[in-house]
């Protein structure tokens, strides 16, 4: 398959994935990228959590025609907006007259590692940080440019491009230190019960994991895989996004991207993987 | 909302018969879960209740309930909940009235949303808009006659 951006291509391949309906998810699939990068789908729950005993990426929970998508990156869709990102790393923007590339050299270099670690305790800052955040402190700060929109282009393909440095390595977010009030506060907004419809995170991504709800085969809600490729919006989709949407889907007034609850959820979140490995920018539906 | 209850409390009205008033989800007496008497005052329509359970923009209990009766025609039942076949003979009417009404008054903790409840609720929403709501009480997720339709078909759903 072709690495193209045009939309026949998503017309078939979301074409592909109807005519497979409900293809049963094969969940003891492996997942090797490009016969190279072997990634951990399933471990042992960390500690910290109570009521699971194995960790399993979104990736076991889709159908095998959506799993292979991910197994080649001339397959996978959203490895066209990587491409897109490193065009933009490499150049200058803003008053500084500086690109990404200026301070951190190639993104293999520079990058490998860091979005294993994300959302992360920023000392100076005396916040806990998301890649976006530490992208825009770097736009406005060092380059003098403009920040990115937490949801734009711009945004979620730069996080792509930083994700795929550090596919294959094992999720690690620390989670104790001062990066614990944050984390105690993602954890409670995790199992609170949102909206009209009266729903956590936890009521359908740890009390219900592998139930089918309507159609949709309910995940753990990982985000080992994020930015993600999703075949029906046939664009990467960061974190806070798919917390927004979740959060409108109980019919409740959501919180916004970039907002502190988000953040605090995503290091909560992120904790709830740490063993997995990061696939970013993997492929959903 | 509101209209639609108005014209259905005038039609009963005009048409005389010996029906209660309609319960407002406020008002509503839960014992041991149970809901005793009709939410709208009328009977329930057991067809109109099927359509309500089936469809999405309805009660949708088929995203998480499957209901054997309804396999041909209605595709992709959820496994979330229990599987209804026969919950008439496990039920009363009254029982079922109350999980409808609020499921959260039988079993604690439910993930079951409650289908005729207006407030107590975090952060509550306008529909799925995401937006605040427009108003509290929020309009319930049913009305009173729907529920009382959807009862209507669960008492179809007998085994025994």
């Amino acid at each position: 398959m072709e690495r193209n951006p045009l939309k026949p291509l998503t017309a078939t391949a979301l074409g592909l994935v109807m005519a497979a309906g409900m293809a049963a998810a094969d969940e003891n699939a492996e997942l090797v990228i490009n016969g190279d990068i072997e990634i951990v789908t399933r471990t042992a729950a960390p500690e910290h959590m109570e009521y699971i005993d194995e960790i399993r990426s979104g990736w076991t929970f889709r159908s095998d025609d959506t799993q292979a998508f991910q197994m080649d990156d001339f397959d996978n869709p959203g490895m066209i907006f990587v491409d897109a990102a490193q065009e933009v790393w490499d150049t200058a923007d803003g008053a500084a007259g500086k690109s990404c590339a200026d301070c951190h050299g190639a993104p293999e270099e520079g990058m490998a590692g860091v979005r294993a670690v994300y959302p992360k305790w920023n000392e100076a800052a005396g916040e806990v940080r998301t890649l976006e955040m530490q992208v825009n402190d770097c736009r406005e700060n060092r380059m003098e440019a403009e920040p990115w929109k937490w949801d734009s282009g711009d945004m979620v393909n730069m996080t792509a491009l930083i994700s795929v440095q550090s596919r294959g390595l094992p999720v690690s977010v620390a989670i104790d230190g001062p990066a614990a009030e944050t984390w105690a506060k993602g954890k409670e907004i995790y199992y609170t019960r949102y909206g009209q419809l009266e729903l956590s995170c936890a009521n359908c991504h740890e009390d219900n994991y592998d139930n089918l709800i309507r159609a949709d085969h309910l995940s753990q809600g990982q985000i080992n895989g994020f930015p993600t490729y999703r075949l029906k919006n046939a664009k990467l989709n960061s974190t806070h996004a798919r917390f927004k949407g979740c959060i409108r889907d109980t019919r409740a007034e959501t919180f916004s991207p970039g907002s502190p609850e988000f953040v605090a959820l995503e290091l909560y979140v992120a904790s709830r993987g740490n063993g997995l490995s990061v696939e970013g920018p993997s492929v959903r539906n | 909302m509101k209209r639609a209850t108005l014209t259905i409390a005038s039609l009963i009205a005009s048409a005389g018969l010996a029906v209660g008033a309609e319960v407002a989800p406020l008002d509503v007496t839960f014992e041991d879960g149970a809901v005793a008497q009709s939410l709208s005052g009328a009977a329930g329509d057991a067809a109109n209740g099927r359509k309500v359970v089936s469809t999405k923009g309805l009660g949708n209990c088929v995203s998480c309930h499957a209901i054997s009766e309804m396999a041909d025609d209605v595709p992709f039942h959820g496994e979330v909940g229990p599987i209804l076949d026969g919950v008439a003979d496990r039920w009363s009417e009254a029982e079922l009235r109350g999980i409808v009404a609020n499921a959260k008054m039988t079993y604690d903790g439910t993930i079951m949303p409650a289908f005729y409840k207006t407030t107590g609720y975090i952060r509550p929403g306008d529909a799925y808009t995401g937006k605040a709501a427009k108003s509290d009480p929020l309009p319930p997720l049913l009305s009173a006659q729907q529920v009382e339709d959807v009862v209507a078909y669960l008492m179809t759903l007998k085994e025994e």
